[in-house]
């Protein structure tokens, strides 16, 4: 990459500032690691797994919660899992529902192997031919910029793609028992346990 | 079929003049999609996620004239498996139609209702097991029941429109009350051999 890129715990502790009351699904690998570090909150919803989920349990999310904000956290390497979603999501035009990919081009966790966002691939590219308002974000006051919009809801979908470092950080492990990662997530919405 | 002639008329989408009930030109239309519909309506079901499949046309057909339900085209059957755990994060019951060689593509997304404990609602319509033409389908039509079973999402297998229908009921409530994964198969035998 030609341009500096972002320490990525850096870029999501600024996109999580202040988060009011957002709700946010992050997928697996680092990403969840990124979202547990910026600080656990009973509305983050963790992916060990599943990887292409992240941004469609969003989709889901913002349609049954259309007065709340979501936020997905995810990787290159998850979303390219779930390029396919990236139409779903343009056909669905949620404007509850922002995904942010954080791209290293690597795929971190299996020992920084290049992804296609590292061999030129941009998912911003692709998401804009989808028609989802997109963007590349390269520096802190980019963030800051997109921060400010995660509480708006917009027309349609968003999605930001976040330059960082390829690096693997200290890890920052959430809990992994997902059935109380959702009783928890529902718990904060006023939802019932089963 | 059972319920033969008992669709009520209705309307495909809003504001347009009543269409013929009956979609596949056929005058033997089945009254069970309209039937499951009713159920799924009933059990406040939110969202339909879908990829086609001849035999859920109807079905699909009806949620999508409904403004109360939020309906998602898929580009792979595994999208809906995501859609339906964020749906029921946010507290929403939602149901995911597809046919048998998009179980294939679930399986590992299925990973995630099974960990996760949360509910899932699958209506499957069967291929390559009863008089089929296409030998495309044949493997995955085997596949079909114990890759479900393999993965945690249990299954319940209708041969006749009344029995889908109770099924369904049954499956709503092993779903939604008792947080389990459900897919219920809809044999090719009730769907009728596809016609060329």
């Amino acid at each position: 990459m030609s341009e500096p890129a972002l320490d990525r715990r850096q870029a999501v502790a600024a996109l999580l500032k202040d988060r009011g009351d957002l709700l946010v699904v992050s997928g697996l690998g680092s990403p969840s690691y990124d979202l547990h570090a910026a600080g656990d909150h009973d509305a983050n919803y963790y992916l060990w797994g599943a990887m292409g989920a992240a941004a469609l349990i969003g989709l889901g999310l913002a349609q049954a919660q259309p007065e709340r904000m979501v936020l997905v956290v995810t990787g290159d390497g998850e979303q390219l899992m779930g390029l396919g979603g990236l139409a779903t999501i343009a056909v669905a035009k949620p404007g509850n529902l922002v995904t942010v990919v954080i791209d290293n081009g690597h795929f971190g966790e299996t020992g920084m192997q290049k992804s296609h966002t590292g061999r030129g691939i941009e998912l911003a590219e692709i998401a804009k031919a989808c028609g989802i308002e997109a963007g590349l974000v390269r520096n802190l006051g980019e963030i800051e910029a997109i921060r400010k919009t995660l509480r708006r809801k917009a027309a349609g979908p968003r999605l930001y793609v976040v330059k960082v470092r390829p690096e693997n950080v200290a890890r920052s492990l959430p809990a992994r028992d997902a059935v109380h990662l959702k009783n928890r997530f529902r718990g904060h919405l006023g939802l019932p346990v089963n | 079929m059972a319920n033969k002639g008992r669709i009520a008329p209705h309307h495909s989408r809003r504001g347009e003049a009543p269409q013929p009930q009956d979609l596949s030109g056929s005058p033997d239309a089945p009254a069970w999609p309209q039937a499951i519909y009713e159920l799924l309506k009933r059990a406040d079901i939110r969202q339909m996620a879908y990829v086609p499949d001849a035999g859920h046309s109807r079905l699909i057909e009806l949620f999508q004239a409904d403004p109360d339900v939020v309906s998602n085209v898929l580009t792979t059957e595994e999208e809906g498996v995501a859609i339906a755990a964020g749906a029921w994060l946010g507290g929403q019951r939602s149901v995911l139609l597809m046919q048998s060689s998009g179980v294939g593509n679930c399986i590992n997304m299925l990973s995630l209702s099974a960990i996760s404990r949360s509910p899932l609602l699958m209506l499957v319509t069967m291929r390559g097991e009863w008089a089929e033409f296409n030998p495309w389908q044949v493997p995955m039509g085997r596949a079909t029941e114990p890759a479900l079973n393999a993965i945690g999402v249990r299954t319940l297998r209708a041969d006749t429109p009344d029995d889908l229908v109770e099924m369904v009921g049954s499956a709503v409530t092993l779903a939604f009350e008792a947080d389990q994964q459900m897919a219920v198969l809809i044999s090719q035998r009730l769907l009728g051999a596809k016609q060329w």
